[in-house]
């Protein structure tokens, strides 16, 4: 994204808690208007401390934020109105009711009421049926969509979403991206931390992944499955074998225990990958071939490995 | 201003009452009928008269002020308390409001809570004792100004209680008996010397002193002083609430 028109601009954040326990280091991250942006990294990296301090919740200890080019802290109203936030936490009003909730999140970012957009929005997360509830008579999955429906209730141009589907069934999460999806189409930025690689792969454009309160790499999705991405081919065999041959010995070869499949790992990236080399060699030794899989090496495996190798 | 937002959180507040109404309205009512059953009528009938006012519409001012007080506390205390409890001060540390504007907002609440309260007591004492009101305009300056200090009072102990113990304490511990001690049942001036002097470094005496002087237009303490201790308090509150704003105490790390 070379020419990225940032709708959120991070620069040089850092944050020491009273405490002395260093929650970011500095932290440098631009984030382009009308992408999805997919934090990623384990628990205790500092992604909520990062949200938190664009949303204005927590006090950065250096640096700057800009939302839409207003300073968060010089120009907090402007800043703050451009986002939504929705927690990672289940914290609503217990006794208010849905509606109610919806109407005070937008009273208090400062809209007039509109129950026109508010009823578009209860529709849109399958909550117009409770409006009249109680929120304590819902359900986790259905207060987790009343903090969206809040979120969203003051039509904010960045949308952050902090571990969106954490404790929360298969079938939410299935409604929750396509509702991201839906708001992307509609020009809102997302922003979204999660420790399920499973979710950035499914939804980000761009990949962040922060590891002990640093951002250790910034990639478009695709580039970065493309680049750290290993494939591996599962070679089945007609026949098992005993052992390994000579004339296979110098190649990163994986016989597997019963004999029956070799699995030879190469890099995309290579300039050759060998593979018309190997299969010409299995061939030259007498080995018929059953059939030939390749596997891509999920965003998963990457991180596992990045984060593991500390960058 | 957000006028929007304030009027966002006031009315949240305002239906934070209307659904607790029994123990925010009924329960104090009840309890100052009590006062007026058992000292008004049972205990006052055997007390002679004070200043020629007949002891039961003499603890009017007085019980008004002990409602007024303990309420304008707690509300404000538990409606800042209760959302950083649950985790909801989110979205308010998230929107773009000021500071400024989250004070006015939950205090103002809470004042037109308690100020409401005060009116329905003073109603229910008509019913029990005879009373007249000679001042009313400075009466309801005192009860909104009253109020509007021991909210925002109650706000600054709502930020400093991290549990529920502390937000119980400063209304038990310091300010009940600093009412009692106030003179809501007496005057003090049928304390002795010594403690007389004592009592006037108690803030309530000027409260409910001045309070009672726009009912009967007598009083314990001049009532230009009252006020002026009244806006002194506010003052200082004021001073306090913008010192944890700017510093972010207790509300933000």
């Amino acid at each position: 994204m070379a020419a990225m028109h940032p709708i959120i601009s991070i620069q040089g954040v850092s944050k020491r808690y009273a405490t002395g326990f260093e929650a970011l280091k500095t932290v440098d991250l631009d984030i382009a208007e009308g992408e999805i942006f997919a934090l990623l990294g384990p628990n205790g990296a500092g992604k909520t401390t990062l949200i938190s301090i664009v949303c204005g919740i927590v006090n950065k200890s250096t640096g700057t934020v800009t939302v839409g080019g207003h300073d968060n802290v010089t120009a907090y109203r402007k800043a703050r109105a451009l986002i939504g936030l929705v927690p990672q936490e289940l914290t609503t009003d217990m006794w208010e009711t849905v509606w109610d909730t919806v109407s005070y999140s937008r009273g208090l970012f400062g809209m007039k009421p509109d129950p026109a957009h508010l009823e578009k929005v209860l529709r849109d997360l399958s909550l117009w049926e409770k409006r009249n509830d109680k929120i304590m008579t819902l359900s986790g999955g259905m207060k987790r969509r009343v903090l969206i429906a809040k979120a969203l209730s003051h039509e904010p141009r960045v949308l952050f979403l902090d571990e969106p589907t954490a404790g929360v069934d298969v079938e939410l999460r299935r409604d929750m991206w396509e509702m991201v999806r839906a708001l992307k189409a509609s020009g809102v930025t997302i922003v979204l931390t999660t420790h399920y690689i499973e979710e950035a792969e499914e939804m980000a454009d761009r990949v962040g992944v922060i590891s002990k309160g640093e951002i250790i790499l910034v990639e478009e999705k695709a580039e970065l499955m493309r680049k750290l991405g290993r494939k591996e081919l599962a070679i089945t065999l007609k026949e098992p074998i005993a052992a390994m041959p000579e004339a296979l010995a110098g190649y990163n070869l994986a016989l597997s225990p019963d004999g029956t499949t070799l699995t030879y790992a190469y890099d995309t990236q290579a300039d050759r990958t060998g593979i018309t080399r190997l299969l010409r060699d299995l061939d030259a030794a007498g080995i018929r071939l059953r059939d030939l899989d390749t596997r891509q090496s999920t965003l998963e495996d990457i991180f596992v490995n990045l984060v593991r190798n500390g960058r | 201003m957000n006028m929007r937002a304030i009027y966002a959180i006031y009315r949240q507040e305002m239906a934070r009452t209307r659904r607790t109404l029994l123990q925010s309205i009924v329960s104090p009512v009840i309890s100052t009928a009590l006062y007026f059953v058992v000292f008004g009528a049972a205990i006052g009938s055997r007390i002679k008269e004070i200043d020629g006012i007949s002891y039961g519409a003499f603890i009017v001012p007085g019980l008004i002020m002990l409602s007024l007080l303990t309420q304008s506390i707690s509300n404000a205390a538990f409606g800042i308390y209760f959302p950083k409890f649950v985790g909801t001060i989110y979205e308010l540390l998230a929107a773009p409001i000021s500071y400024l504007e989250i004070v006015v907002a939950f205090v103002g609440a809470a004042a037109t809570k308690a100020t409401i309260l005060g009116l329905i007591i003073l109603a229910t004492a008509f019913l029990f004792v005879p009373l007249r009101i000679e001042h009313p305009f400075v009466m309801l300056v005192f009860l909104v100004l009253t109020a509007v200090t021991f909210s925002l009072f109650g706000f600054i102990i709502g930020i400093w209680a991290d549990n529920f113990e502390k937000l119980q304490l400063v209304p038990l511990l310091v300010v009940t008996p600093l009412t009692f001690l106030g003179g809501s049942f007496y005057s003090i001036d049928m304390l002795p010397p010594f403690w007389r002097t004592v009592t006037l470094f108690n803030p309530v005496v000027y409260l409910v002193s001045g309070f009672r002087w726009s009912f009967f237009g007598q009083s314990d303490v001049n009532v230009v002083i009252s006020l002026g201790m009244t806006f002194a308090f506010l003052a200082l509150c004021l001073g306090i609430v913008g010192w944890i704003f700017r510093t972010g105490y207790r509300l933000k790390n």
